[in-house]
């Protein structure tokens, strides 16, 4: 079975790499672009086929090293 | 005083502060290796010395803080010992939960690597009897990700707590115009809250010769081996 774990920054915490990002962007004259953060996707193969079991695995997964709990947030995808 | 230096794949500073700890206690401290699962009998002193630790990858010192070693690190902590954690080191720290908050990017986007001034917040702990409350003291600075951030109550708790061990400033002691990489109020480094363990994103083992930019960062070494006593 097939999963993705998207890190992402929590909200109002500073993201230095997705204001120069951002920047860049907005340097090419792509009209349009409002703000851009940065995050991490992790696609990750599982030997289960349990989607409980899985998630259980990717929580687990993503609370103890994928996320720092601090000042990120994570999603869960369980991909099939 | 027995001292030990734990070595991660990717450390580059193990030589330098195994110096500067030689160089104050007259003893030579251990290298333990990151899947070391014990700490030697009797040690005093564990360094996470500086470097880039499995690359940087995922987040500075994410990797390193899941290793082994660091259990025995925690419970060592935990009893009381002292950890001192420099730049990789307290990026690994606050990894593992032994400090908090998190240390960012810094504001400016780029690597720093330059001379930095200190003020020593407080000289009443055992990694800082040897210089005096308020002194500012010149050390280096080599990083990319040193901008220190932590929610509002954890920082009160630390301001409150008198848990800041030292501030970045300028020359004259300025600490917002001399931040260098956008820490809140300028914290360059912190104290757990019994003061045993010690991170900081400056390099005092870098300055302890003269003849390569000056000794301020011996009165840390000297501090230590003071509290522990000497050989």
């Amino acid at each position: 079975m097939k999963a993705r774990v998207t890190v992402t920054l929590k909200n109002g915490v500073l993201d230095p790499q997705g204001k120069a990002i951002e920047g860049a962007l907005k340097s090419f004259g792509l009209e349009g672009i409002e703000s851009v953060r940065q995050g991490k996707i992790f696609d990750i193969e599982l030997i289960s086929s349990d989607p409980a079991e899985a998630e259980t695995l990717l929580k687990a997964a993503a609370e103890k090293l994928l996320a720092n709990m601090v000042v990120e947030n994570y999603r869960i995808e369980i991909l099939g | 005083m027995k001292s030990a230096v734990i070595t991660f794949p990717g450390s580059n500073r193990e030589g330098d502060v195994i110096r500067a700890l030689h160089q104050a206690s007259g003893v030579e401290p251990l290298k333990i290796w990151h899947q070391d699962h014990e700490l030697p009998q009797g040690t005093d002193l564990v360094v996470l010395p500086g470097g880039f630790s499995y690359g940087d990858y995922l987040r500075c010192g994410a990797i390193a803080s899941r290793s082994p070693v660091m259990d025995a690190v925690r419970s060592h902590a935990t009893k009381g010992g002292l950890v001192l954690g420099i730049c990789n080191g307290f990026q690994i720290l606050v990894e593992s939960g032994l400090l908090p908050g998190v240390l960012m990017r810094n504001a400016g986007l780029k690597f720093i690597c330059k001379m930095q001034h200190l003020k020593v917040c407080r000289a009443n702990t055992p990694f800082t009897s040897a210089y005096k409350k308020n002194q500012i003291i010149k050390v280096a600075i080599a990083h990319g990700e040193g901008n220190y951030i932590a929610d509002d109550d954890t920082i009160a708790m630390l301001e409150d707590g008198n848990r800041i061990a030292f501030r970045y400033c300028d020359a004259e002691g300025d600490t917002e115009k001399g931040n260098p990489n956008g820490s809140i109020n300028s914290i360059a480094g912190i104290y757990s809250k019994k003061l045993n363990v010690l991170g900081m994103m400056p390099h005092p083992e870098n300055l302890i010769e003269a003849l390569v930019g000056g000794t301020d960062g011996r009165g840390l070494f000297a501090s230590i081996t003071a509290y522990k006593g000497a050989a």
